[in-house]
């Protein structure tokens, strides 16, 4: 059964903090701020839902604020069904009734505190505790700017999620999209829940394919404002850009080795779009890795460095191949349907993502890569760009619905969808981080 | 109907970059550009790329089917006409822009355009252009020049320019 629930309406305005990172060009436009409208909708649940109350915590609107984000990112994650908490009163001291939960329905318990330790400092603690074995699961401190309270609760609930499934939560990690607007193109870095979005990149010409570096501190990109694709690696903190990939031709599809150190992308500089390996920090020891006389694109690493998965037509339709990274023999992943593209490997090496087309639309598939088993994910008729949460259980991919380009997202079993769509421009290409990416 | 708006904003563009980058004033290009319908003398058989009313800056569209990364047979005198150009013209430098249908992924629809730029440029380097005259780029879906959702606009998008550099 699925049930569609429209979560909120927001308007965010991203403020100046990252003013620092970002850099003015000749012909590359800035801006401190975005301002987007967002609006979220879920539907679906996961295939269990651990009941969990988040009472707000102590502190006025700060200790609202806080605990309403983190009952916005459970709910997101499909995997939590929150208890009312109307009345609760709880402080980072409270002793707590643990029948009282239990009766309510809970079997575990947020709750803290939000004091002021000084001008525009504030101390963030709290406690999680199991209402079944009765006793404290988790219990921590946080200081931060009010500017922090909104991540300080997203790494709340990033431990609430990793205590009750056992799994690390990705509350707290960013996303990459570029966001069109009547003619600019803004690479932008948002919150996990699509808030607090800020541009590295704007342009008046196209920007595709942005890829996180290992680290998080840098994204690769194409951008096309010399004319033509040129890859590029630009570091958030400085803003420094880097033109790793510029040869004769197209240069295109970057991808991050784990280490960091080394970059796949495709040139087609000897002819047709075949992958070639650089080196990630200056583009140089250019070295060329498939030779097929058919397109060779969309590399990406699997998570031992070892091999390098990629989207040929050397069939005579789009399939998904596998090669090792030292070059050698490519073997076929993708079977069904006759056209594979955009593969992403799970973090655990054991699933891909492709876009595969069946009747003519465009829908995310996952393949076990042990028995080969497909699941098709989404519903179509055009999702493109999957990429997986750090954490393996999310998908996060570019959906269009009723000629409107949106981010969404799906839970990695296919049961739980969500979409985020900006109702004053279109989302494209969006892209996860990894973990610890803080700015 | 479509079809024909987007062409004469190609050819004003081609117009305006003429005005803005060769020696000619603008009053003579802006009377060129006027008078190519009725006047013969400055019209078709002019043999250059950068004069608005040449062959060669109106027939530079290579357009393909659905799926298909072949130069069609009715594309035959374009190609020879460029081929030959540059074939007398051993210095003059072109790009070859492909482009696709907003259809699918936007890295592999970048190498299908650059696929369908391929195909054109082997097309002219049978026919005696040399292959450091042309280089090929690919812009994928990502700057369709037909903006709409019928199969007329993705027609339109499929497509290869013969786009010539001045020196």
């Amino acid at each position: 059964m699925q049930h569609a629930l429209n979560l909120s309406i927001l308007t965010i305005a991203a403020r100046k903090t990252w003013g620092f990172l970002l850099a003015l060009t000749a012909f590359l436009l800035f801006a401190t701020s975005a301002q987007a409208q967002l609006r979220v909708d879920i539907s679906g649940t996961g295939a269990q839902q651990f009941p969990v109350a988040i009472a707000d915590f102590e502190g006025d609107s700060a200790g609202r604020l806080i605990a309403e984000v983190i009952r916005a990112d459970l709910t997101r994650s499909g995997q939590f069904r929150l208890i009312n908490t109307t009345g609760a009163q709880l402080s980072a001291n409270s002793p707590l009734a643990y029948a009282e939960w239990r009766t309510r329905g809970a079997d575990y318990v947020a709750y803290g505190s939000v004091t002021t330790t000084g001008e525009n400092k504030y101390e963030v603690r709290y406690r999680l505790a199991d209402t079944i074995n009765q006793k404290e699961l988790d219990g921590v401190a946080f200081n931060g700017t009010d500017r922090e309270l909104r991540r300080i609760a997203h790494q709340i609930a990033d431990r609430i999620f990793e205590k009750v499934t056992g799994v690390p939560g990705v509350f707290a990690t960013r996303i990459a999209y570029v966001l069109k607007q009547s003619g600019t193109y803004e690479l932008q870095i948002a919150d996990a829940d699509g808030q607090n979005p800020q541009i590295a990149l704007r342009s008046r010409e196209p920007i595709i394919s942005p890829a996180w570096s290992p680290d998080g501190r840098k994204l690769a990109y194409v951008s096309f404002e010399s004319g033509k694709p040129v890859v590029y690696v630009h570091e958030l903190s400085t803003s420094k850009r880097v033109p790793v990939a510029n040869f004769k031709g197209n240069n295109s599809a970057p991808a991050w080795s784990p280490d960091g150190q080394t970059l796949a992308v495709v040139l087609t500089r000897d002819g047709l779009s075949q992958i070639y390996l650089i080196n990630a920090n200056d583009g140089s020891n250019l070295r060329r890795l498939t030779r097929s006389p058919l397109i060779d694109t969309e590399p990406v690493f699997s998570p031992d460095g070892q091999s390098i998965f990629f989207t040929s037509d050397r069939s005579g339709r789009p399939q998904i191949y596998q090669i090792p990274v030292t070059g050698g023999e490519a073997r076929r992943i993708s079977f069904n349907g006759d056209y594979n593209i955009s593969p992403r490997i799970s973090p655990d090496g054991r699933s891909l993502l492709v876009v595969t087309r069946r009747a003519g639309e465009f829908r995310v598939a996952a393949i076990d890569l042990s028995s080969g088993s497909e699941t098709l994910l989404t519903e179509g008729p055009n999702d493109q760009s999957p990429s997986f949460a750090p954490n393996g259980r999310q998908v996060l991919y570019a959906a269009k619905q009723g000629g409107r380009n949106m981010l969404a997202g799906v839970s990695s079993d296919g049961r739980m969808r969500q979409t985020l769509s900006i109702l004053n421009g279109e989302i494209r290409e969006p892209t996860w981080g990894p973990f610890g990416d803080t700015p | 109907m479509k079809l024909r708006i987007v062409n004469t904003l190609t050819v004003l563009t081609l117009g305006l970059g003429l005005a803005a980058c060769s020696t000619v004033s603008l009053d003579d290009s802006a009377a060129g550009a006027g008078s190519s319908g009725s006047g013969g003398a400055s019209g078709s058989g002019v043999m250059d790329p950068f004069n608005p009313s040449s062959v060669l800056s109106k027939n530079r569209s290579v357009y393909f089917e659905f799926n298909s990364y072949t130069v069609s047979s009715q594309y035959g005198d374009l190609v020879s006409t460029h081929a030959q150009y540059l074939t007398k013209n051993p210095n003059q430098k072109i790009m070859i822009e492909g482009n696709t249908d907003a259809s699918g992924g936007t890295e592999y629809n970048l190498a299908l355009g650059n696929r369908r730029a391929e195909a054109v440029r082997r097309n002219l380097t049978l026919l005696g252009a040399q292959d450091v005259q042309i280089e090929t780029i690919s812009f994928g879906k990502e700057k369709p020049k037909a903006l709409g959702d019928t199969e007329a606009d993705y027609a339109e998008n499929r497509r290869a320019d013969i786009v010539y550099l001045r020196p």
